[in-house]
């Protein structure tokens, strides 16, 4: 990997951190808000189905997830396990995958 | 006092030698006692004495330090017994002497030399000392590659490719000396997985510089500036 790869990769990580920050924040005080009387299931569908700015917002939760835990993984990886080279950079890059599908099949699931 | 003493290689063991007080006795001087008095097979390095030279850099009990400048009273505070070791993050030589070639092998990989433009014909170039640029030097220049740092450093031990605090201090240093021609490669040179992008800023390195130096300043530098680098595609 070029180094310029490996800073961007530095960079994406801390932005991404950046955006999670923000968006725990959001999502942890709305959480706390909206049940403060009790909820089922079925009254959150009702509330979230159809919200298209909290589709968004959700999107990007997703999308930060994504970038971030790989890379911060990478260096967990190589620094405890000593994992490094080309096999560690594509495990990682299916786990980007597998969040951002998963993350979006909930994303999907609640708001749409 | 009691002072256990490392022996041996990597797979060595301590020794414990009675060792005399003394008012503002330094490290250096328990350990040139026992090679002097008691024990003549014992190897250590140093060579000034006086903070200058950065080679009596050892762990004592636990910390790396400079030992020609550690007063015992400073480093054993009020127990009886000091123990002493070989610097850790480096290969163990015999007893208190390490390997240093690793960690000046990578001031060299983090295009540590200086290289200017002008000859000897030239006349000198003019730095003002108030200069924003000749300030951020001053800061990281008194370093003495003494190898505490670098002793001291977790990412050294998890990462044996990591180039350490110093040598990033030095590209540092350099990379904000204005006569300097070479930036944008020892920029490259210290970017990445092995360079200033893995420090976690732990800070243990500006803890124990015996130089009050800041590596981890000069690394935070470094990450900026690499990072605007690759940003912009001029990396």
């Amino acid at each position: 990997m070029s180094f310029r790869a490996q800073t961007l990769l530095w960079v994406a990580q801390r932005a991404s951190a950046a955006v999670l920050a923000l968006c725990v924040l959001v999502h942890l005080a709305t959480l706390i808000y909206a049940v403060r009387g009790g909820l089922t299931a079925a009254e959150i569908l009702s509330r979230t189905q159809g919200s298209a700015a909290w589709f968004a917002f959700y999107s990007l939760f997703v999308l930060a997830i994504v970038v971030h835990v790989p890379i911060g993984l990478r260096a967990v990886l190589g620094e405890w396990l000593g994992w490094r080279g080309a096999i560690r950079e594509a495990v990682l890059f299916l786990l980007a995958l597998f969040l951002a599908f998963s993350g979006m099949k909930a994303v999907f699931g609640v708001f749409l | 006092m009691t002072v256990r003493v490392w022996r041996g290689g990597a797979a060595g063991s301590f020794q414990a030698f009675e060792v005399p007080r003394h008012a503002s006795q330094t490290v250096l001087d328990v350990v040139t006692h026992i090679q002097r008095v008691l024990d003549p097979t014992l190897a250590y390095r140093f060579a000034c004495r006086v903070g200058m030279c950065g080679s009596c850099a050892m762990t004592v009990n636990g910390v790396a330090r400079w030992t020609c400048r550690t007063h015992i009273d400073k480093a054993i505070k009020n127990k009886n017994e000091i123990t002493i070791e070989p610097l850790r993050n480096l290969p163990v030589i015999r007893d208190l002497v390490t390997d240093m070639r690793e960690f000046f092998d990578k001031w060299a990989r983090a295009k540590g030399s200086f290289e200017g433009k002008r000859t000897r014909r030239d006349d000198f170039a003019l730095i003002s000392p108030a200069s924003e640029y000749r300030k951020q030097v001053d800061a990281g220049i008194e370093c003495i590659g003494c190898g505490v740092c670098y002793s001291s450093c977790d990412v050294v031990a998890w990462n044996p490719e990591y180039l350490g605090p110093a040598a990033l201090n030095r590209a540092w240093t350099l990379i904000k000396d204005e006569r300097d021609i070479k930036s944008m490669e020892r920029l490259r040179a210290v970017s990445g997985d092995a360079g200033c992008h893995s420090c976690h800023t732990h800070m243990s390195c500006t803890e124990r510089c015996p130089k009050q130096i800041s590596p981890t300043a000069g690394i935070a530098g470094l990450k900026r500036e690499i990072s605007l680098a690759a940003l912009r595609g001029t990396l």
